[in-house]
Formats: structure tokens, sequence, C-alpha cells
């Protein structure tokens, strides 16, 4: 067994889902390509999605994959950071709001 | 920033024989990683054989007044292989003769070959469809003896083909213009400013975009869509087509990746998006690369790792394209580089 719970090269081997569950795999990656082609939305802004959601969803293979799609597709730097912003931004807002509801809950239980 | 070239630093990497080992050794030799030749096989494609002869791309020498980080030929102001007037000659009495209907001319800077102009004007005399100079855009506003290029250009209707190093938009690098970038960008608006690049001129303006990095280039049109936007908007600057070329594993990206830790990961990246589609169509299956010294080879990236055709004839001076077509093409693991997604080429990507 591997010693670390994430090993880089375990990105390339995502395909091989497959080999366990075709069916579901072949569904999974079907979809998965579909959804990245160009459509209402053009694939730049799909991979700058793809990379703020990799952030809140801390995934470090899809971060790996996506600063990579970034380059490639001339993102800058400065487009990616303020993706990762946005993310950041909703991920601590979703936080915040519930604090609304400790909130009500107080004002329900004190006197 | 680079000053000199591998071959002034004496870095092991000038040696060619120790290129090719690399390529061939670690990840080549353990099997991890299937071979070019045993991926092409495969696919029934080897050997991989010339097709109909179409581009002549002559190597006018590999000075330069740059020292790109990424730079397959190691060129650079301290390079003195610069093609004479007699190797000049005995091209243009191949040229006379070609079946070959694209001259492309690249170097280094091939405008700093001090015969250069003499070259072209002999040359348009051989009327040629389409005469190609890779010009990198900074040259014309290095000295003034090469601010009238755009004029001379002009003159002799030639195509120019330029690399454009930074495309970015961003404000940092609109900032940061002050070397390269903002002289590209002059040199761009005094080609336009001739009738270069105008839509519908006939004047022949295209960019080359490499990589600057260890990663593949994106969608060669969707990135000629961004790049057009950004230059017209920012500098009303115009041109025709964008090439996205993938940077091959030689030379001075070599040395790069290595130093980087990125070889691995960027050979498997490269093997990843392999495309038998675009093996059918890679430059030397329509290209003859003529060295400084004029020598023969395969593709301009052949003649950096000094892998010469392999044929009887193997000099301009003893030129003989029937013999010459019937060769099998040396392959090596850089030619990944040419066959990865869309594939590359001088001409960008080469499978749709
Ligand atoms: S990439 Fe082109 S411009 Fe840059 S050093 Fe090499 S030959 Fe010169
Ligand atoms: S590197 Fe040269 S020989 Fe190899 S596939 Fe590309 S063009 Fe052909």
């Amino acid at each position: 067994m591997s010693k670390t719970y994430y090993d880089p090269t375990d990105l390339r081997k995502f395909g091989n889902i497959t080999e366990w569950s075709e069916e579901l795999g072949a569904k999974f990656f079907d979809y998965y390509e579909k959804v990245f082609e160009e459509g209402a939305l053009t694939a730049r802004e799909k991979s700058l999605i793809a990379l703020a959601v990799a952030h809140t969803e801390q995934c470090p293979y899809c971060i790996d994959a996506y600063t990579k799609d970034g380059l490639q597709r001339g993102i800058t730097k400065e487009e990616m950071m303020e993706a990762v912003h946005v993310g950041a931004a909703i991920k601590s807002g979703a936080t915040l709001v519930h604090s609304v509801q400790m909130m009500n809950k107080v004002n329900k239980l004190e006197m | 920033m680079l000053k000199k070239s591998l071959l002034a630093r004496n870095n092991d990497l000038a040696n060619t024989q120790r290129q090719l080992e690399i390529l061939s050794n670690g990840i080549f030799a353990n099997g991890e990683l299937p071979t070019f030749a045993k991926k092409i096989k495969a696919t029934h494609q080897f050997p991989l054989r010339p097709k109909k002869l179409e581009i002549l791309q002559l190597n006018l020498g590999y000075m330069c007044n740059q020292v790109c980080a990424h730079c397959h030929v190691d060129a650079g102001p301290d390079r003195k292989e610069i093609m004479t007037k007699e190797t000049m000659q005995q091209c243009l009495d191949v040229i006379k003769k070609t079946a070959a209907h694209t001259l492309d001319l690249t170097g280094g800077a091939p405008e700093m070959n001090p015969n250069f102009r003499w070259f072209v004007e002999e040359a348009s005399k051989a009327g040629i469809n389409d005469f190609i100079v890779r010009s990198n855009l900074t040259i014309i506003r290095a000295n003034k003896k090469y601010y009238d290029l755009p004029e001379f250009f002009k003159k002799y209707n030639i195509h120019v083909v330029s690399s454009m190093p930074h495309w970015t938009r961003g404000k940092t690098d609109k900032q940061r213009g002050e070397g390269v970038f903002k002289t590209s960008i002059k040199a761009l608006q005094e080609l336009n400013a001739v009738g270069y690049g105008i839509p519908n001129s006939a004047l022949k303006l295209d960019l080359v975009y490499n990589p600057s990095g260890a990663f593949l280039p994106g969608d060669q049109l969707a990135l000629e869509k961004d790049f057009k936007n950004a230059l017209n908007e920012d500098f009303n600057i115009n041109f025709h087509h964008l090439f996205a070329i993938t940077n091959l594993p030689i030379s001075r990206f070599l040395d790069y990746l290595i130093a980087s830790e990125n070889y691995e990961d960027y050979m498997i990246s490269l093997i990843e998006a392999y495309n038998p589609t675009a093996v059918e169509n890679v430059m030397c299956t329509n290209t003859i690369s003529v060295s400084w010294d004029g020598w023969l080879y395969d593709c301009d990236f052949n003649q950096m790792l000094h892998l010469k055709v392999a044929s009887t004839i193997q000099h301009i001076s003893d030129y003989n394209e029937d013999l010459l077509q019937d060769r099998n093409i040396i392959i090596n693991q850089h030619c990944y580089g040419c066959t990865a997604g869309a594939g590359s080429s001088c001409q960008g990507v080469v499978a749709n």
C-alpha cells in the first residue's frame, strides 16, 4: 500500500475506474466530456469554473488538472486566482449565512 | 533571463549525442513508456516516409538577437554559424528546379545573415508561390539597419511568420512590457502600417505561439480568437492566423524540462495526447530542411540533433530530389512533440 493518501500519478489511472464497473464508468466519462464541450458557455469559462470548484472541493487531482488546462488555454494567473476567490467567497458566504440560523436559535431560546 | 546559448555555457546538452541519450534512456529504456517507433508501428505507420515535397526550409544561421528559454535551435548572439554566400548559391540552384512550392527561411534570426537581402532578391526571381520568412519581430527594432525590414518584406511579397512570445493581455504584462513584449508590439504595428496582416490583405502576417512552460498548446482556433481580441483591443494590431506550436523536448527546452523536474511529466503528456492522424501529416513528410552549412535533414528539429537524412544524398551540393524523396525519415522520442493533440508543425496544427 502507498504510504500517502494522495499520489499525483494516480490521476493518470483515473480512467481505470471503468474496469470495475464498465457501464457506469463509461457513462460518467461520456457525461464529463460532454459537459466540458463548448456550449452556451465557452470551454474557457468552464475551465475556470472547474478550477474554482476544484479548490472548494479541495481535490488535489482536479487542482493540478485544471491549472494545467488553464495554462494551455492561455488563461492568466490573475484570472485563475480571481476564480479561486470566487469559490472562496461562496464557501465563506455559505458558512456565514448559516449564522443567521444560529442567531434565530439564540433569539428563540434566550429570554 | 538567459544571456548565453547552451553552447557558450558549455552545457552538457550542447552535445546532441547527450540529448539523444536522454531521449532514449530512463522511462523509454525501461519500457515504462513506448518509444515513438513502437507507437507508430502499432498503427502501421512505420517507417515514416516522405510524401510530396512542398516546403524547402533553409536555416540561414543560428545567430539571433534573442536568447529564448524554449529555443530548439539554441540560438543567440554568441552563435557564429551563418550560411555563406556560396551555400546560398547552391540553395538557389536547387530552388530553381525543386518541385516544392514554398520556401521557408528560418534561423536564428535569418535577417542577421549579412547576405539575407541579396538572397531574398535572388530567390524571389525564381518565382516561388509562398515565400516565408520567420521573423522574431524584435529584430525589426534591434538596430537602425533593420528598421526598413517591413518595407523590404513588402517589396518581395514575403509571407511573414512571427513568434509572439507573450500574449497575455493582463495588466502585469502591459507593465512588464519594457522588453520583448513592447518591442514585438511596436514591430507588429509597423508591419500593419505597411499593410501586413490587415484583413484581406495579400501581405500575409501570421503569428506563432509556443507555450511558455511545460504544458501543451490549447486549441489553435480558440487561442487565435483570444489573441486577436486582446491584440486588437489593447494595441489595435491585426494579423491573419495563429499557429500553435508544441515545444519539442530538445535543446534549451529539454534543458529547462530537466532542470525544472518536468521532463517525465511532459513526455507523458505528449504521449497521452498522441494522435495517429497527426502522424500522417507531420512536417517531415513534406519538407526538406537545409542547415547553414548545407547539410540536409528531415526537419529543423532533426537538424538541431544532427540527425542527417538517411539517404545517399546528404548535402545541398549533391541535391537530387528523386533520390532524396526515396528515404526513411529518422525518428526519435522528440517526434512525440509533432503528434500530440492536433499535431504541431511550423504551420501549426496538422490534423483537425
Ligand atoms: S526561439 Fe527564435 S527568437 Fe528565440 S532565440 Fe530561438 S531563434 Fe531566436
Ligand atoms: S521531429 Fe521531425 S522527424 Fe520527428 S515527426 Fe517531427 S518533423 Fe518528423
